[in-house]
């Protein structure tokens, strides 16, 4: 842990200490808002996955080869598994630092409910990851050969996509608290879990790119992402509170 | 008391005696059970008019598939009871689930390669139940890696049940996600209702089969249980006596 972490974490507001006199709603404002400050002061962190999606989908003209018309043919391979895997370096910050320095131990004894502020948490990784690469996505995708016209899907399916990424990645990243080297496992753990995402999404990228209707799979997608929303943040408030044990 | 059978079964001691007692009585019927099937199926069933005697493997390919769904679902059942009930018998049940439900999906996706072979000319083939079947053995790999993980054994216990939880959630949606991506495999034709659309003679064996590859199931997660009960009260005073005596 960096100097720079200590003088932050004594700037942003105190949630423990108001947790008596704050809302439930207050204090996932105050968990979000010190995320989103925390992750400012290291842009570094916000930047690495976004050059990770953008090296990965470099390698795919490299490997296979840069004739426009089969890149067109894989790229709606290529940007989810680039993404999926680029969600899945960036979930090494969702928990990590926050579990060294107590701060979860301190959100699970707060008295607020541990599973809205985790929540807000995960909301805070969705901003700081899931959102730039949701603006990075089509311009991939132009790169690899996808018209203009083809854009407003795959924003919208990376948009939809990328949220359930960060609440299943939670549950994976909650578990692995605590787990030396957990990287490897960590993937085991999410990827399976991860794979309706990556069908949908690639699916909706593929209609996009090839005029038809991208309803169908977006709303499956949305279906995901309101399961995950519901669902992923009480698996993570559990796990947590299993790593705290 | 309605419950005190319930009750008893939090006793390691109890359990390891009941679970002694009552494994012969599955382990043999199951041996009858399969040697049976295997003579009916491999015998006496009538070559299939379109794959011949191709078609034999199913005997133990439809069972060993059928089990790696239901010891995972039984798995996350255990999980779930001693997640809810902290019934340490229950978490040593899922623990011993584990490795059976891998060796069945790992039998399933073998044979499944064995039979693709001839029937469709690879052994390998992206049909979604094989894939649901590989994407299952992942789910079974990663619970075992989280408990081999996590070092503190009650944490292991109470975060792997959690992703057994998780995991029996998101098994239907995977495979349904994985159904709709691509549908190649022939449709189920066994249970299917109204008269069965294959001959008696080759349903008898195929169901034998189901039943004993049931039982062997349950006889083996008798013995492990034993012997991961013995692991886990290897200190306390009653393995001693039982062990000795």
């Amino acid at each position: 842990m960096s100097h720079g972490d200590v003088e932050v974490a004594a700037l942003t507001p105190p949630i423990v200490a108001r947790s008596s006199a704050t809302s439930a709603l207050g204090a996932a404002a105050l968990a979000l808002e010190r995320d989103l400050l925390l992750a400012f002061r290291h842009p570094s962190q916000l930047v690495q996955p976004l050059a990770f999606f953008a090296m990965v989908t470099l390698l795919f003209p490299l490997a296979l080869s840069p004739e426009p018309a089969r890149l067109r043919e894989v790229a709606p391979g290529v940007l989810w598994t680039a993404a999926l895997l680029a969600s899945l370096l960036a979930l090494e910050f969702l928990f990590r630092d926050d579990a060294h320095d107590g701060t979860l131990e301190q959100y699970a004894l707060s008295g607020q409910s541990l599973t809205t502020l985790l929540f807000a948490k995960i909301a805070a990784h969705w901003v700081l990851t899931g959102v730039p690469l949701t603006l990075m996505a089509p311009l991939a995708a132009l790169s690899l050969g996808a018209s203009p016209s083809a854009l407003p899907g795959i924003f919208a399916a990376v948009l939809i996509g990328s949220v359930t990424l960060s609440l299943i990645g939670s549950i994976g990243a909650a578990l692995t608290l605590g787990i030396k080297r957990s990287g490897a496992l960590l993937s085991l753990l999410t990827l399976p879990l991860a794979l309706p995402v990556l069908i949908f999404g690639a699916r909706a990228t593929q209609l996009a790119m090839s005029g038809g209707p991208v309803v169908a799979p977006l709303e499956l997608l949305g279906a995901l992402a309101v399961l995950g929303t519901t669902l992923a943040p009480l698996a993570a408030a559990a796990a947590v509170r299993i790593s705290l044990e | 008391m309605a419950w005190t059978w319930f009750h008893r079964l939090a006793s390691p001691p109890y359990v390891y005696g009941v679970a002694g007692r009552l494994s012969p009585w599955f382990a043999w019927p199951a041996v009858l059970l399969i040697l049976g099937g295997l003579y009916g199926g491999l015998v006496l069933a009538p070559p299939d008019y379109q794959q011949g005697d191709g078609f034999r493997i199913i005997y133990v390919h439809a069972p060993s598939a059928w089990m790696s769904l239901m010891v995972y679902t039984t798995m996350a059942g255990a999980a779930a009871i001693g997640l809810v009930w902290r019934m340490k018998v229950a978490h040593a049940a899922a623990a011993a689930c584990a490795p059976i439900g891998a060796s069945f999906t790992f039998a399933a996706l073998v044979t499944g390669a064995l039979w693709g072979e001839p029937m469709w000319g690879t052994y390998w083939q992206w049909d979604p139940r094989l894939t649901s079947e590989l994407i299952l053995f992942f789910l079974y790999l990663g619970y075992m890696g989280l408990r081999a993980g996590i070092e503190d054994p009650q944490r292991a216990d109470r975060a792997s049940a959690l992703l057994a939880v998780v995991g029996v959630i998101n098994v239907p949606i995977i495979h349904y996600s994985v159904t709709w991506w691509n549908s190649l495999h022939q449709a189920p034709s066994v249970m299917r209702l109204g008269k069965p659309s294959i001959s008696l003679t080759m349903l008898l064996p195929l169901l034998a089969m189901l039943l004993g590859f049931t039982l062997l199931f349950i006889a083996l997660l008798l013995v492990r249980l034993r012997a991961e009960v013995l692991l886990r009260e290897r200190s306390s005073s009653w393995t001693r006596e039982a062990l000795l005596t």
